[in-house]
């Protein structure tokens, strides 16, 4: 049986840690409303992008002399994943989410004997996969001394990945991030980004290729394939971010509470115990009495 | 009276604008090319340049680079580069020229990169002026 210190130093400590994860979640919440806020104002400028790749793509007869990046190096041998996660700690299931998910497609990978590449964006990512996998990790990108991701990050990101593309390092990408669904539900979500997605939806076929193009469709695919890439990223961005403050709201608010529950059941205990060295003292102080 | 059409003009930050407007020179990749209503569809992309928009009221756009569609009287401009001309001219206009000059003599500059990068000096010589 703890001492009534010891009781009294247990429930200011919880207290306290109480104060922060409550101060943590106020800041999380606030944070929470940017990333929102920005995720939703990149939505247009990714959506647009995919658009005009789909006309553009639908115009393009002879896939044989398409650009590598649209559709492909026609192998399957290695493998580059992209693992974004967030540089800090401390909101539940986030980051272990993406590298869950990351891992069985790894393992998947390694069964069928691909090779495997990684780049790891973010430190908390890294420290899950670097047991495992850190043979294969070829780029740690860090980006803890960022305050505020801007579309000039992901771009170099961008760039660094098509230059490997080009020097014929690897024959599919994917990227692993969470996407943000709402507050409390944030999925895992891995996407294919090299040879770039294209869905076929045939029925406006005919009005596509009514498109005028300057300079040649090729071209205009060169230049647009890696900005794409670029958005592509910068969109995981902000929706990692979104689900980063969102993830760690929940579970801040989850620890709030908890820390609330041990406060009265530690107070109970207090007061329980308080009570009982009154009765004891008092019973002492009867029973010395009745014996004079 | 002019036929107008909608103009969306996209960065990956935010949408900068939309509205009605008459016209609208863009810098594209193989010339300037002005943009009316009823345009045939156009996909093209953008060298570094000034983007006018003539609508109700009239402004100007530095960009260095971006993506163009044109379809069923919309026009998309998508840019992660483009800026308001008078935001621009608050900024160190000389310092970016400088830069820009030192790239133009790196040795490994392809020929295409050359031409975005004299283009985009040019420009900003013009905004200087």
């Amino acid at each position: 049986m703890p001492s009534l210190d010891d009781l009294r130093k247990r429930i200011s400590s919880v207290k306290s840690t109480q104060k922060i994860t409550k101060a943590m979640k106020m800041v999380a919440a606030a944070k929470l409303r940017k990333a929102q806020e920005m995720a939703e104002k990149g939505r247009p400028y990714s959506d647009k992008m995919d658009l005009i790749i789909q006309n553009l793509s639908k115009a393009i007869n002879d896939p044989s002399n398409a650009p590598k990046l649209l559709v492909g190096t026609g192998e399957d041998k290695t493998h580059l994943c992209v693992v974004m996660t967030a540089d800090r700690g401390l909101c539940g299931g986030f980051n272990t989410n993406i590298c869950k998910l990351a891992k069985k497609y790894f393992d998947e990978a390694i069964k069928s004997s691909k090779n495997l590449k990684i780049i790891t964006v973010g430190t908390k990512g890294l420290d899950q996969l670097k047991r495992d996998y850190g043979q294969y990790i070829i780029k740690r990108i860090n980006l803890k001394d960022k305050k505020k991701l801007s579309f000039l990050d992901a771009e170099e990101i961008g760039k660094q990945i098509v230059e490997l593309f080009r020097n014929k390092e690897f024959d599919k990408c994917f990227i692993f991030y969470n996407k943000f669904k709402n507050v409390i539900s944030q999925i895992p979500q891995q996407q294919q980004v090299i040879p770039a997605k294209v869905e076929n939806k045939n029925k406006k076929n005919e009005e596509a290729s009514s498109y005028e193009f300057e300079p040649e469709e090729d071209e205009i695919l060169d230049d647009l394939l890696p900005k794409n890439i670029s958005t592509q990223i910068f969109k995981a961005f902000l929706e990692n971010s979104a689900s980063e403050q969102g993830s760690r709201m929940t579970a801040m608010d989850n620890a709030t509470r908890n820390a609330g529950d041990l406060v009265d059941k530690l107070t109970i205990n207090y007061n329980r115990s308080r009570q009982a060295a009154i009765t004891k003292e008092l019973i002492e102080i009867i029973s010395g009495a009745e014996s004079l | 009276m002019e036929k107008n059409f909608n103009l969306e003009i996209i960065s990956p930050e935010s949408i900068l604008l939309s509205e009605k407007v008459n016209s609208v020179t863009i810098p594209s990749f193989e010339g300037e090319m002005t943009i009316l209503a009823d345009h045939i569809p156009l996909i093209t992309f953008l060298r570094p340049g000034i983007t006018k928009v003539e609508g109700s009221k009239q402004s100007q756009f530095f960009v260095e680079e971006g993506t163009v569609e044109f379809s069923n009287n919309t026009l998309i401009i998508l840019s992660s580069t483009i800026t308001s001309l008078e935001s621009i001219k608050n900024q160190n206009i000389n310092k970016i020229i400088e830069e820009s000059k030192s790239k133009l003599t790196q040795d490994n500059l392809s020929d295409k990169a050359k031409y975005i990068v004299s283009h985009k000096i040019d420009t900003l010589l013009k905004i200087n002026q």
